[in-house]
């Protein structure tokens, strides 16, 4: 449900007047390695381009050679997709020494050597996105293989300005891009949360305490069920100001992606809590209150009288003029009526002398004449 | 080849890696640089493999003697042209006529050299890989600045997509124990494909016991190979000659 409602938005795109809607798609090392963040992305982009609704995407190429994005997509969605290849030589070590020839690149791919220059950059990217458009493609949505190689090479207000300025640009649709939170401040992390109206992030199933300095040895069972499965918890921000939250769990399997619903937090930290036996050690709700209602035999006289907890340091007739004295009538009402006072048992202790410390030193036998 | 039946090889896929970016993880209590020289004996032993060796931490001599107690001649290996050895003990990026930027980009431009003319020989070399002995010693060089180190090691990785080349990097992760946000660690961790980490045993020092290995193997979202297992952890033991791997307990 939650990638639906994300493919959807990404598809529908913005009302006019409105700013592009944005995705943020977050992981980090412990969840799950980063290699599932990138089988979403692949799972986004072949969603987006599937529809048949003449949607096409301009993928910003980072991380992986962008042979290596056609290689996962099939061969009838290459004329909808344009490449912005930041991967191969962003900042002209190549160009530079040695020039490469002019048919070089394919045709749906651009190489970009000065990412230091974010005009160009932005430029670059609204070129492609135009030449979709006079291909009769009605929706462009930008894709960013990541915004973290980004903020190595531009300030974080410029890139900013930058996802700013294509989702107020007509020819963009939407935009969606990856970001390794680990790898950045939490303050950067919130900026790119507030001008995005989706947060997706990936979360381990098994919540690891340091996964850069974990003693791995004693976690592998929790690090392989990481690599198979994770949370994907999903926060989508309603133009009424409403926030919805989603958490699904994502499982991989041979390069593909699915999708389930998880149960409630509570119900599976209730279930882990309580040890599975044959036995009925759960309370009915009548238990329970019957449970509340029992008093205790410290608490209580058993003939109606006031609580005396006597704590010897106070003498008895002190203590029954105490306003501060319990008082439980329920059972002491019942005995009274069966007077069974000279029944029960009772011990009264007097002290010797109110000027008696507790835990006195001195011996009570010492006055025996043995 | 009986030596890629052990352990380690396993945990690697039965081959050595091709296209990948390996990163090898160490600290003081226990090194992780027989394993870059167990990798280069392995690279070398292929048939029509090339190695290019950028080597901050120790002079050739060095590792030429450690190879020969395993079987392997470095200095054959390089006069025949199967490895470029690029001593650079003294490495600084920085120069009176160069900035950092300037300094990494002409030995990328160095090494990229050397591999495309590794692969357009007439006995084209059909396995080439990228060793770097430390990055450690690389943000030393690049007077610290993380940004410049991560740009090279970029470019470095650009050629195991380009030319099927994979790089194979040891860096002592001790070293950004002390941090707050280790971020370049953080960086090589995302980039990598294969980790190998070198740690002491929990149970402290043993005389037949060196340490452990884990190797987390990540694979590729087009792997065809099903959900199996990627993370092994085993024992090893540095002989004079040759490396032992073992589970715990099974050592023979």
């Amino acid at each position: 449900m939650a990638e639906g409602l994300i493919v959807r938005s990404l598809r529908d795109g913005s009302l006019p007047g409105e700013h592009a809607p944005a995705l943020c798609l977050e992981d980090s090392l412990p969840s799950p390695l980063a290699s599932h963040s990138h089988a979403v992305f692949r799972h986004l982009l072949a969603s987006l381009l599937s529809t048949g609704t003449g949607t096409a995407v301009v993928l910003v190429a980072f991380h992986r050679s962008p042979s290596f994005y056609l290689s996962l997509l099939s061969p009838t969605f290459r004329n909808s997709i344009r490449l912005l290849d930041c991967y191969s030589d962003p900042l002209a070590w190549k160009s530079n020494h040695h020039p490469p020839p002019s048919s070089h690149s394919p045709q749906n791919i651009t190489l970009l050597t000065n990412l230091n220059h974010l005009p160009h950059f932005l430029s670059s990217i609204l070129h492609l996105a135009k030449d979709l458009g006079a291909q009769g493609h009605d929706r462009v949505t930008v894709a960013i293989d990541s915004v973290t190689h980004m903020l190595r090479h531009a300030p974080l207000p410029s890139v900013l300005q930058l996802l700013t300025n294509l989702r107020c640009h007509e020819k963009i649709s939407s935009l969606f891009w990856l970001i390794h939170t680990d790898l950045h401040e939490p303050k950067v992390i919130s900026s790119f949360e507030y001008i995005s109206t989706m947060i997706a992030s990936l979360q381990p199933i098994v919540q690891l305490p340091d996964y850069a300095n974990a003693n791995i040895s004693a976690s592998i069972t929790s690090l392989e069920e990481n690599y198979s499965n994770a949370k994907f918890n999903v926060r989508l921000k309603r133009r009424n100001g409403r926030v919805k939250l989603l958490c699904e769990e994502l499982l991989i399997e041979q390069g593909s992606v699915k999708f389930s619903s998880v149960p409630s937090v509570s119900s599976v930290v209730a279930q882990n809590l309580i040890p599975k036996v044959q036995f009925n050690i759960q309370l009915s709700d009548k238990e329970r209150m019957d449970r509340a209602n029992v008093v205790l035999p410290f608490e209580h006289q058993g003939n109606g009288q006031n609580i005396e907890i006597y704590d010897g340091r106070r003498s008895l007739s002190e203590s029954q003029k105490d306003p501060s004295s319990i008082k439980i009538g329920g059972l002491s009402e019942q005995k009274r009526g069966n007077n069974n006072k000279s029944e029960k048992g009772e011990i009264h202790y007097i002290r010797d002398s109110d000027d008696e410390q507790p835990d006195s030193d001195e011996d009570p036998d010492d006055d025996l004449d043995i | 080849m009986a030596e890629l039946c052990d352990l380690l090889a396993e945990a690697m896929g039965h081959s050595l890696p091709v296209g990948k970016v390996v990163l090898i993880g160490d600290c003081v209590e226990t090194s992780g640089a027989f394993v870059l020289h167990l990798l280069l004996k392995r690279c070398l032993s292929l048939d029509s493999s090339f190695v290019v060796f950028v080597a901050l931490s120790h002079p050739f001599s060095h590792y030429d003697r450690i190879l020969r107690k395993m079987g392997c001649n470095l200095s054959a290996q390089k006069k025949n042209g199967n490895l470029h050895f690029l001593e650079l003990l003294d490495f600084s990026a920085r120069s009176k006529e160069n900035s950092v930027d300037d300094g990494f980009c002409k030995l990328y431009n160095e090494i990229r050299k050397s591999v495309e003319a590794a692969r357009s020989k007439d006995t084209k070399a059909s396995c080439v890989y990228i060793m770097i002995d430390d990055i450690s010693l690389l943000e030393i060089a690049a007077d610290g600045s993380e940004n410049d180190v991560l740009n090279f090691l970029h470019y470095c990785s650009t050629l195991t997509s380009e030319t099927d080349c994979s790089l194979i990097i040891l860096n002592h992760e001790d070293v950004y124990s002390s941090e707050d946000a280790p971020r370049l660690l953080a960086h090589l961790q995302h980039l990598s494909d294969i980790e190998i980490r070198a740690a002491p045993l929990n149970t402290g020092l043993a005389a037949d016991v060196h340490g452990q290995l884990t190797v987390i193997n990540k694979g590729l979202l087009n792997d065809d190979r099903r959900s199996g297992r990627r993370i092994w952890n085993f024992q090893f033991k540095v002989k004079e000659n040759s490396v032992e791997f073992f589970y715990p307990g099974s050592q023979h």
